[in-house]
C-alpha cells in the first residue's frame, strides 16, 4: 500500500498550490490554485499530467479547496469549466462565501483593467462554485464509501482550513496555509494528535524566526497615526478579503482608543460587501472577537465609508484602503501615481510581493527613488514606505511544533523557497527523525503507508490484555546512596502485554482469541505430554541397620538442600512430602508396584522416589534426577 | 437518555372545596415549581456514563442531573443546541426570578401547597397533573435550579459540530447527524468496536429553517432507535401512556436508497404542511391587525418564531403595512444575534443566501430600520400599556391551553392554536415486515444482543509478518501465537509491536488433538523402537487407556489417555525420543 503525491505547483515555490495524492487508489486534488507572476500556460497547475487526464471526473474522487486565496484556488473555474471536472469538491463555509469574490475581483482587474484574454467567465464562477460542498470544522464527510475528510482550523485567512483525508488505514493531512500563533481577529490552527503517514505542509517561512505579531501592529499604528496627524493621507493597497478586515479592525478598534476622527476610506464597493460577510461568519474568527457578537460585532465597522473617486485629491487627510494588494495594477495603482510624490502621505506594503509588481520594487528601493511603470510612465516616489511585517504564515518554529505534534510518518515541504525548504527538510529529519522531501513542481514522491490487518477479537482476549503487569524496581543505589531515602523510590511500570492465539480459517477473516478459551474455540480437547519416572534410592548399608534413623522427611530435606545449592536460581517448594521445581514433582512412594518403576530391583535397601513433570521442564527434569541419583547420603549422615 | 421536558408551572390559586369546578379562583398561587421525567429521582446519577442531548429543548432539564454531586457522565451536545438552550435556560431562570419578586423568596425547597391536607384540597384537574395520571409523578417536582447552576452545567457540556467525531473512552465515536427539527438539533450516531446504534428523534428531511435531516450519516447502523414516535401510525402495541415509545430495529443496515426516496416524496407533503401552518398564522395575524388589533405569540420553539418573523416582514410589506414587532425576551438580543451568525446550522435556502451576501434572516434587516424591537422585559417597554390584544397564537405541544388561559378569563381575545409536529413516524410502517422490530416503553430496560460475536481489531502490518504460524493437523486452519501492546484509539482495538523488553512470560507450549496410536508407533518404529500395545479396562470394561511398552533399549512405557500421554522412562535419550514421536503428532503451539 503507498502514498503517490504529484505536486503540480508550489514545489519549491509559492504559487499556484496544487497537490494530487493518490491514497489506496483514491486520488484527491489539494488546492486549484494559479501562478500571479506568471501570464503563460505556467499560470496554470499542469493538469495533464494527472492519470487518465481526458476524464478527471473519473479520475479524482473529489476537489479540496484550503482557502480563498487566489494561488488556492485561481484555476478551480477554469478546471471545472474549460476542463471538464464536474466530480465533488470541498471547501469550508467561509471559503465557498468568499471565493466567487475574490475570483470575480481578480478577472476584472485581468480583463477588465489590463485587457487580457479571460480563462473564465463571471458565468464560470457561479457554475463551478456550484459544485462545491460546504463544510464545517471537523465535520467528518464521507466523500465515498472509503475516502473521509475532516476540516482543522487553521488560522492564515477566515476559513482557511487544514484537511485530513482517511482511506483505509492510510491518512494525510495537507495544511493549506496556516498561522500557528493567534492575531486580533483570527485563532491559531487547531488539530486532533492523528495516525499520519504524511503531512504535506506550507514552508513559507521555512527558516524565519518571528516575535509577537503585536510589535508589529503597534509600529503599523504608529505610522499610519503620525501620517494622519501631519495632514498626510494613507494608502493601504489591499485584496479584497482578509487582510483589508483585518488592518481595518485594528484601525477601527485605533480609531476608537484614540478618539480619531480621520476617515477611512474603502476604495471599492465591493470590500464593504465583503465586511458584511465577515459579520455572518464571525464564528471563524478569534475567540476574543467572537465573545463580543452580541454587543458589537467587529467586523461592523464604525469609521469606515466608501470612497469616492472624486475625493483622490480632496484637501485634508484620510486613510484609504484600495485593492489590489501589491499595485500591480487597478485602482490602488493609480491612487499611488497621485500620492506618490507627496512627502506627507503614506503607502504601506504587504509583507510579500511578486516579483514584477510596484510593490516589489518599492519594497527594496530607498526614497526618495523614482519607479518606471513602463516605457512611457516613471513615478516620483517620495512618500513614506511602510513595510507590513506581520504576515499570517507560521514561523519554522510553528511548522517544527505542528510536525513533532502530529509526528507522521513522512512530511513534504510545499510553498517554499527552496534553499530554505532544504535547511527545514534537515531539521526535521535531524531533530525529529521523520522522512522529508520537497519535490519540485510536476515531481512525485512515493511513500510506503500504514496498513492493518483486520481481524476479530474475542471478549475474553480483550479481556485479558487489560490485565495489569506490574513490574517493580528500584533505580540504581549507587549514585542515589547520597541522596535522602526519600529519593529512593521504587519505580512500578505496568507494561501490558495482549497475548492470544491467531487463528485463521480458510475464507474467513482472522481471529483473535485469548490463551485460555482458544480450545474451546477450536472444539479441540487439551492434551498433556508428561513425564514420569520413579526413581530408585539407595540407602548405603550403614543407614540399614538403623533404617528408622532417617524418617523419609529427613532424607526429603536433604535431598532439598542439594537441590536448593544446585538451582540457586530456581523456586523451590519443599511441601512436607513432596519437592517441586516448577512442573516437577518429587515425593515418596509407597507402592509396591508402581507403575512408572522401570527398573527391577533387588536391592532391599532402596527406596522410590515417584517423580513427574511436563514436557517445558524436560531439561530441567533431568538434571534434578540425576542429582537425585547421586545423593551421597554416607556422607551426609 | 436524552430530553427532560418541562411541564409548566403551577401558578395558580388553591381551591378550598374539592368538587368546586375548575376556575380561576381555584389555581393554587405561588412561586413556580417544575417538573422532570418522573424517574429522574430513581436514578443513580453515577451509573449514568453519557448523556447526549437531542435538541435545544432538550437540554432545559439537565441542570437537574449536573447539579447532583454524583453526576460524571460526558455530556455531548450540538454548539448550536447548547448555545440555544443556555440561552433558554437563562430565559427560564430569569422568568422565575420575576415570579419569585412577585411571590416572595421560597420559604424552604417544598412549598406550602405541596403539604399533603393542602393538596387533597385541589380539584381534581389539578391534582392529576400534580399527580401525574397514574399518581406517581409527584416526585418529579422540583424546585428551579440557578442561574449558577446553568453555568456549572454548561461546563459539562462537550460541544459538537454536525458529522464531528467525538470519541469516548477510546472505544465509542459519537456523533451527531442534523435531524431537521430544530437549529442545532440531531440524531446520534454510536459506533463501537461491535457494533453501531443510531438514535433517531423527531427528524424534519426538509426543514424551513434548520439543516435537514441527514438519513446518509446514519446509514450502516446495526441498530436503529426510534424515539418520539408521533402516534399517528403507532402500532397498537403502545399504551396512550407510553407516548415516548419508540421502536427498536436491529439488523437495520444498508438503509437503500430506494427506502430513502418513497420517504422523500412524504417530506415534500410535511414542508408543504409547515408552510400551509405559517401562512394561515400569518394572514390570520394580517387580519387581526388590520381590525385595529395585536398580536401576541409565545415563543416556542426558535425555528418557527423565526420563519414567522421572516412570513411578516414579506406580509406586512406586501400589505404596506408598518406595524412594530416586538420579541420580549431576557435573551432576544442575544438569540436574535446568535441566529445571524450559524449559517452553518441552516437549511440550504437560508445558506444560500450568505452565498449571495445577504443576512442571514429577515430579522437583520427589520431591526435595522426599526420594524423589529428587542427588549428584555415588559416592563422595560413603555408603548404597551394601551394595547389591547386580539389572538394568542400558541405553538407549543403539550400544554393545555384551556388551562394555561384560566387565569385571565373571560378573553374577548381570539386564539388560534397550531401545533407544529415534527415528521418521521409515518414511514416506519412498512419497514416493518423487511427488518426485526422491537419495541419498548418507559422504564424498560432492552436489551439488544450484538450482531457480531467478534470485535473489529486491527493488526500492525509489522506485527502480522512476524507471526509463525502452525498448521492444524485436524482441522484446516493456521494459528499463531499473537504478542503486542494493545490500544485502545478512536474506537479502535488495535495491536502493534510491543515493547520487547516489557514482555511477561511467555506462556508454554500447549498440545491438543487425539493421539492416534499406530501413528505413534511407527514413528517410534522409524526411530528404531520397537513397541507393544496393551490395552487397560476399567470394572465395567471400557477402555480407559492404553499403554504403550517399548523394552529397548531401554524398558519404558507411555500411556496414552484421551487427555493426556504419560512417558515413564529412566533413559533421558528415549524420553527425548518419544516425546518428539508423540509432539509430531499432535498439535501444538
Amino acid at each position: 500500500m503507498a502514498i503517490e503525491c504529484l505536486v503540480l505547483g508550489a514545489g519549491q515555490e509559492v504559487g499556484k498550490s496544487c497537490v494530487v495524492v493518490t491514497i489506496n487508489g483514491k486520488r484527491i486534488m489539494f488546492d486549484c490554485g494559479m501562478h500571479m507572476g506568471y501570464k503563460d500556460k505556467r499560470q496554470y497547475p499542469d493538469f495533464d499530467l494527472i492519470p487518465d487526464s481526458c476524464d478527471f471526473t473519473s479520475s479524482l474522487s473529489c476537489i479540496i479547496i484550503t482557502h480563498f486565496h487566489l494561488d488556492h484556488i485561481g484555476a478551480l473555474p477554469f478546471f471545472t469549466q474549460n476542463r471538464g471536472y464536474s466530480g465533488p469538491i470541498y471547501m469550508t463555509y467561509p471559503t465557498k462565501a468568499l471565493a466567487p469574490i475574490m475570483l470575480e475581483d481578480y478577472r476584472k482587474v485581468m480583463v477588465d483593467r489590463r485587457g487580457e484574454k479571460e480563462r473564465f467567465s463571471s458565468e464560470d464562477i457561479v457554475e463551478c462554485m456550484k459544485k462545491v460542498t460546504a463544510v464545517d470544522l471537523k465535520q467528518t464527510v464521507q466523500v465515498d464509501k472509503d475516502l473521509q475528510i475532516r476540516a482543522y482550523y487553521a488560522g492564515h485567512v477566515l476559513g482557511a482550513a487544514m484537511f485530513y483525508a482517511k482511506v483505509g488505514d492510510a491518512a494525510i493531512l495537507y495544511t493549506g496555509d496556516y498561522n500557528m500563533t493567534p492575531d486580533r481577529h483570527l485563532g491559531a490552527a487547531q488539530i486532533d494528535r492523528l495516525q499520519l503517514d504524511l503531512v504535506i505542509t506550507e514552508s513559507t517561512y521555512a527558516t524565519t524566526y518571528r516575535d509577537s505579531k503585536y510589535v508589529r501592529e503597534r509600529e503599523f499604528l504608529k505610522a499610519v497615526h503620525k501620517c494622519v496627524e501631519d495632514e498626510g493621507k494613507v494608502l493601504i493597497p489591499t485584496f479584497a478579503l482578509g487582510r483589508a478586515q483585518e488592518l481595518c479592525m485594528l484601525l477601527d478598534d485605533y480609531w476608537e482608543r484614540m478618539n480619531l476622527k480621520v476617515p477611512i476610506y474603502f476604495s471599492a464597493g465591493l470590500t464593504i460587501q465583503a465586511n458584511l460577510y465577515y459579520k455572518v461568519l464571525i464564528n471563524w474568527t478569534s475567540q476574543k472577537v467572537k465573545d463580543t457578537y452580541v454587543t458589537r460585532n467587529a467586523f461592523d465597522f464604525k469609521n469606515v465609508c466608501s470612497f469616492d473617486r472624486s475625493l483622490i485629491n480632496a484637501p485634508g487627510p484620510y486613510v484609504l484602503f484600495a485593492t489590489p494588494g501589491m499595485i500591480g495594477g487597478g485602482f490602488s495603482l493609480e491612487v499611488f501615481r497621485q500620492w506618490a510624490p507627496c512627502e506627507k502621505n503614506l503607502v504601506t506594503l504587504p509583507g510579500y510581493c511578486l516579483a514584477g509588481t510596484v510593490g516589489h520594487k518599492l519594497m527594496s528601493a530607498k526614497r526618495p527613488t523614482q519607479i518606471r511603470l513602463d516605457e512611457d510612465v516613471q513615478i516620483d516616489v517620495r512618500c513614506e514606505i511602510h513595510q507590513l511585517s506581520f504576515s499570517p504564515h507560521t514561523d519554522a518554529k510553528g511548522i517544527m511544533d505542528l510536525v513533532k505534534f502530529l509526528s507522521p510518518k513522512h512530511v513534504i515541504l510545499v510553498h517554499g523557497e527552496k534553499p530554505k525548504m532544504a535547511m527545514l527538510k534537515e531539521r526535521i529529519e535531524s531533530e525529529l527523525a521523520i522522512q522529508c522531501y520537497y519535490p519540485a513542481n510536476n515531481e512525485t514522491v512515493c511513500i510506503s503507508s500504514t496498513h492493518h490487518v483486520e481481524a476479530g477479537a474475542s471478549d475474553a482476549f480483550l479481556q485479558s490484555c487489560l490485565c495489569p503487569n506490574f513490574k517493580f524496581s528500584k533505580p540504581n543505589s549507587e549514585r542515589d546512596s547520597d541522596l535522602d531515602d526519600s529519593n529512593k523510590r521504587t519505580i512500578v511500570c505496568d507494561d501490558r502485554v495482549a497475548q492470544g492465539i491467531l487463528t485463521l480459517e480458510k475464507n474467513q477473516n482472522p481471529k483473535v482469541v485469548g490463551q485460555n478459551e482458544f480450545m474451546e474455540v477450536l472444539g479441540v480437547e487439551n492434551h498433556g505430554v508428561k513425564f514420569a519416572h520413579c526413581c530408585p534410592i539407595y540407602l548405603p548399608d550403614s543407614e540399614s541397620r538403623d533404617a528408622s534413623g532417617r524418617s523419609p522427611s529427613a532424607l526429603l530435606r536433604l535431598i532439598f538442600e542439594q537441590l536448593s545449592r544446585a538451582f540457586p536460581g530456581f523456586d523451590l517448594h519443599d511441601c512436607q512430602e513432596q519437592i517441586r521445581i516448577r512442573s516437577f514433582v518429587g515425593s515418596f512412594c509407597s507402592k509396591e508396584k508402581c507403575l512408572h518403576r522401570t527398573d527391577v530391583s533387588l536391592h532391599s535397601r532402596v527406596t522410590h522416589l515417584c517423580c513427574s513433570w511436563s514436557l517445558a521442564d524436560e531439561e530441567l527434569a533431568w538434571k534434578v534426577l540425576s542429582i537425585i541419583k547421586n545423593l551421597e547420603l554416607a556422607n551426609a549422615s | 437518555m436524552c430530553s427532560n421536558a418541562i411541564a409548566n408551572d403551577e401558578n395558580e390559586e388553591k381551591g378550598r372545596k374539592i368538587n368546586k369546578p375548575l376556575d380561576a379562583n381555584s389555581l393554587i398561587c405561588a412561586g413556580p415549581q417544575y417538573k422532570t421525567v418522573k424517574n429522574l429521582l430513581l436514578w443513580n446519577v453515577s451509573f449514568i456514563d453519557i448523556v447526549m442531548i437531542s435538541s435545544p429543548m432538550g437540554i432545559l432539564g439537565l441542570p437537574f442531573l449536573t447539579r447532583n454531586r454524583d453526576f460524571s457522565a460526558k455530556v455531548y451536545a450540538t454548539e448550536a443546541a447548547a448555545r440555544i438552550g443556555q440561552l433558554m435556560m437563562e430565559d427560564l431562570v430569569s422568568m422565575h426570578k420575576e415570579f419569585r419578586q412577585f411571590y416572595g423568596p421560597a420559604e424552604s425547597d417544598v412549598p406550602q401547597w405541596m403539604k399533603w391536607d393542602e393538596l387533597e384540597l385541589l380539584p381534581l384537574e389539578l391534582r392529576q397533573i400534580i399527580y401525574g395520571t397514574d399518581g406517581t409523578e409527584f416526585g418529579g417536582w422540583m424546585p428551579l435550579y440557578s442561574a449558577a447552576d446553568v453555568k456549572t452545567c454548561m461546563l459539562k457540556v462537550e460541544s459538537l459540530k454536525y458529522a464531528e467525531e467525538a470519541c469516548y473512552n477510546g472505544t465509542l465515536i459519537i456523533k451527531a447527524i442534523s435531524s431537521g427539527l430544530e437549529i442545532g438539533s440531531c440524531n446520534w450516531s454510536i459506533t463501537g468496536p461491535k457494533g453501531s446504534i443510531a438514535y433517531i428523534s423527531s427528524s424534519v428531511f426538509s426543514s424551513t429553517t434548520a439543516m435537514g435531516f441527514d438519513y446518509k450519516g446514519l446509514q450502516g447502523s446495526d441498530v436503529i432507535l426510534y424515539s418520539d414516535l408521533s402516534s399517528c401510525n403507532a402500532p397498537d402495541k403502545f399504551d396512550d401512556d407510553n407516548n415516548f415509545s419508540g421502536a427498536a430495529g436491529n439488523n437495520f443496515s444498508n438503509l437503500s436508497d430506494d427506502d430513502i426516496t418513497s420517504a422523500m416524496l412524504l417530506s415534500v407533503d410535511e414542508y408543504l404542511e409547515e408552510m400551509e401552518k405559517l401562512d394561515f398564522i400569518c394572514s390570520c395575524s394580517v387580519d387581526s391587525i388590520k381590525a385595529g388589533g395585536s398580536v401576541l405569540i409565545p415563543i416556542g420553539r426558535l425555528g418557527i418564531i423565526l420563519q414567522l418573523l421572516e412570513r411578516f416582514a414579506l406580509d406586512l410589506a406586501s400589505e404596506n403595512m408598518k406595524v412594530p414587532i416586538f420579541v420580549i425576551s431576557s435573551v432576544a438580543e442575544e438569540l436574535m444575534a446568535y441566529t445571524d451568525i450559524i449559517p452553518e446550522w441552516l437549511c440550504r435556502q437560508l445558506q444560500d443566501r450568505l452565498y449571495s451576501g445577504q443576512p442571514l434572516f429577515s430579522h437583520v434587516d427589520m431591526l435595522k430600520d426599526g420594524r423589529l424591537h428587542l427588549f428584555p422585559a415588559i416592563h422595560s417597554l413603555k408603548l404597551l400599556g394601551s394595547i389591547v390584544g386580539q389572538l394568542v397564537d400558541a405553538d407549543v405541544e403539550g400544554v393545555d391551553t384551556s388551562l394555561a388561559l384560566l387565569p385571565f378569563k373571560p378573553m374577548a381575545m381570539k386564539v388560534l392554536q397550531c401545533s407544529f409536529l415534527s415528521g418521521m413516524p409515518q414511514h416506519i410502517g412498512p419497514l416493518e415486515n423487511s427488518f426485526p422490530f422491537g419495541y419498548y416503553s418507559k422504564n424498560q430496560t432492552l436489551h439488544i444482543p450484538y450482531t457480531k460475536e467478534y470485535s473489529e481489531f486491527d493488526i500492525a502490518v509489522d506485527l502480522a509478518c512476524r507471526l509463525q504460524y502452525t498448521t492444524l493437523k485436524q482441522n484446516d486452519m493456521d494459528i499463531a501465537r499473537l504478542k503486542g501492546e494493545l490500544v485502545v484509539e478512536q474506537g479502535r482495538y488495535r495491536l502493534l509491536v510491543g515493547n520487547e523488553q516489557a514482555s511477561s512470560q511467555t506462556k508454554p507450549v500447549l498440545h491438543f488433538g487425539r493421539l492416534d496410536l499406530k501413528v505413534l508407533q511407527m514413528a517410534l518404529q522409524k526411530m528404531g523402537l520397537n513397541t507393544a500395545v496393551e490395552e487397560v479396562r476399567s470394572a465395567d470394561g471400557t477402555q480407559t487407556a492404553s499403554l504403550v511398552h517399548i523394552s529397548e533399549p531401554s524398558k519404558s512405557i507411555i500411556e496414552v489417555t484421551e487427555a493426556q500421554t504419560l512417558i515413564t522412562t529412566a533413559d533421558e535419550n528415549v524420553a527425548s525420543l518419544i516425546s518428539q514421536a508423540v509432539c509430531s503428532i499432535l498439535d501444538c503451539i
